[in-house]
């Protein structure tokens, strides 16, 4: 990276103001100095407000997990682990574990695979794609709250539209608990979270898909593959780098969940749907065991750390050029 | 391949797509139409036309000034943090793009870091701080960790783009005798409007949609937003089902209008936005 505003007598906070005289290698110091201090200048506000408002919370969680505290004043009854060897014996945190890694299952087999086949579908010429991207797309910018608000009553019991729609093809026997009944209520919240996420990552697919060449199908045609063989040789390995952005997004995004959850359950029946925010949520501002809730919250952000700092260490190594943390200036 | 033989060969594609739609679809259908019933008529006819198109529903919703309220709270919202956010991370992304300086990739690190911290780790503590200095139920307790939390995405998108402006041209406005912050002001800013529409439609709809701060910040209504004003209504007219059908459509409107308006925008910076995170 060139700069040119390697400051000279024009320019920089010296400007209008000629330079003392002074011996040549002080004056390239001090003109480093208030390069220095440009460019700096510049990240102040952003620094101060991420600071601020980020990383010190951040920090501070780290801190208050090795405290019993209620959240008033400084924690101060320090209990060393004692929080964290609690979370282990904790059977509603253990199912959150559980309940994360059956998510992040599911979106992998079922809802990305589709969020695939509908933008390979949607590449092609057809009539009205683009009013089927725009559908598919609609509810990603729905808010959680409304997309729960209105799935809970459209799975509300008995008198809710999917039980209705059951009813009158005859499979009454399905229907009927959905959020209600411990064994169903994921299942559903799944289905929720499908209808509301998966345009996304066709999106994000369909994208991925238009900056494949052309030539490159055509000419596995000329070679006469067939239509599964581009897909498997041509398309899906180019396709590669956009599906680990979408892995790694649908993996991070089933570790934080809590909107959704909290609008349509609050965790419930009998914590069967509760997630880690969920529990954080009910620890630190409902029973005010804040220490603990912190607990939470740091295993749920080591999680993130760790599962982000391997997927890129061992999958996105290659992708991602000139991105986070592969940075090392572009070498001109 | 003749039209005809491509419209048969088509006709299993659109099959899906109908019944892809009509999942999409209904939902939302059901809700508008539902709107339209009394909370009688819909436990009898749950998803045919209504009988009589009452408008009653929506018209007490849109008169009664407390919806109102909560879209231009949600709009002062996220249009404070849409600015704030905005013009720091210019001012940050510049930085990243033109200069070299001591540091820069180890604070670019953490910005980027940012991206993986999970809002509700730094829920409680950022509770407790704002409780201290006052904010909670106050509009900057959510505009302020909003634009916070914005930050990452929206210098390292801003960043991209500024990359992209030729290097000739800060040469030539330096000649002309240009600082640093006139260049960023005067070239590069107005260089770089597609890229700040993107950025900024993308900081609307996350601020539009935000549940869970608001929920912490907000306890007395004066300040709540739309999607906390939506489950409250429904915990509040809990058996009035027609009436909560009616006040989700509403709610609805702004989001997909803007999104109407605005497709392009949210599209490409979603897609590069995730690709470059």
């Amino acid at each position: 990276m060139t700069s040119t505003f390697l400051p000279d007598k024009r320019s920089g906070p010296a400007a209008g103001h000629p330079l003392p005289a002074v011996p040549p290698g002080r004056a390239r110091t001090r003109r480093r100095t208030l390069n220095w201090l440009t460019a700096v200048g510049f990240q102040l506000p952003a620094l101060v407000l991420f600071t601020g408002l980020v990383l010190l919370p951040v920090l501070f969680a780290l801190y208050a997990a090795f405290f019993r505290w209620g959240g008033f004043g400084m924690p101060s009854d320090y209990v060393a682990g004692d929080n964290f060897t609690r979370l282990l014996q904790d059977d509603v945190f253990l199912g959150d574990l559980w309940r994360c890694l059956v998510l992040v299952v599911l979106s992998l087999v079922l809802q990305l695979p589709f969020a695939l086949a509908m933008a390979v579908l949607l590449n092609q010429r057809l009539r009205g794609r683009a009013v089927y991207r725009m559908l598919f797309f609609a509810p990603y910018v729905l808010s959680e709250a409304i997309t729960g608000v209105l799935f809970s009553m459209v799975f509300a019991p008995d008198d809710g539209l999917a039980d209705h729609v059951l009813g009158a093809v005859g499979l009454d026997g399905l229907g009927g608990e959905w959020f209600a009944g411990p064994s169903s209520v994921m299942a559903a919240l799944f289905l929720v979270m499908t209808w509301k996420y998966f345009g996304f990552h066709m999106m994000l697919h369909l994208a991925g898909l238009q900056s494949i060449p052309a030539e490159l199908t055509e000419a596995a045609l000329i070679d006469g593959a067939g239509p599964w063989q581009r897909f498997r040789n041509v398309t899906l390995p180019l396709l590669a780098p956009t599906l680990r952005i979408s892995v790694f997004l649908s993996v991070i995004g089933a570790i934080q969940l809590f909107d959704l959850v909290w609008v349509i359950t609050q965790g419930g029946p009998d914590h069967h749907s509760e997630t880690m925010a969920v529990t954080m949520f009910q620890y630190g501002f409902k029973r005010y065991q804040v220490g603990y809730a912190s607990a939470i919250s740091v295993v749920m952000f080591g999680i993130c750390l760790v599962f982000a700092l391997a997927y890129q260490r061992f999958v996105l190594r290659r992708d991602l050029e000139g991105a986070t943390t592969t940075m090392r200036g572009d070498g001109t | 391949m003749t039209r005809r033989t491509r419209g048969v060969r088509t006709l299993p594609l659109h099959l899906v797509l109908v019944v892809v739609g009509a999942v999409m679809v209904v939902p939302l259908l059901y809700a508008v139409l539902s709107g339209f019933k009394s909370t009688d008529e819909l436990s009898r006819n749950p998803f045919g036309l209504p009988e009589h198109w009452l408008t009653g529903n929506y018209t007490g919703i849109l008169g009664s000034g407390g919806f109102w309220r909560l879209v231009g709270n949600s709009t002062l919202i996220a249009v404070g943090t849409t600015v704030l956010v905005v013009a720091v991370s210019a001012l940050a992304a510049f930085s990243f793009a033109r200069f070299a300086f001591r540091g820069r990739e180890v604070l670019f690190t953490v910005f980027t870091m940012g991206l993986m911290f999970p809002f509700a780790v730094a829920a409680l503590p950022l509770f407790l701080l704002l409780r201290s200095l006052g904010l909670l139920d106050n509009p900057l307790g959510v505009i302020l960790p909003q634009a916070a939390f914005g930050l990452p995405m929206t210098i390292i998108i801003l960043r991209g783009f500024f990359r992209q402006i030729p290097g000739e041209l800060e040469e030539a406005a330096t000649l002309d005798g240009c600082s640093a912050f006139g260049f960023f002001w005067r070239v590069l800013l107005p260089m770089a409007r597609p890229a700040l529409g993107t950025v900024s439609v993308l900081a609307v709809v996350t601020s539009w949609n935000n549940f869970f701060l608001p929920l912490l910040v907000f306890t007395d209504s004066t300040w709540w937003t739309l999607p906390i004003g939506v489950q409250q209504f429904q915990g509040q007219y809990s058996a009035e089902y027609a009436r909560v059908f009616a006040y989700l459509v509403l709610a609805m409107v702004p989001a997909l209008a803007f999104y109407s308006v605005a497709e392009r925008q949210l599209v490409g910076g979603l897609t590069t936005g995730a690709t470059k995170g």
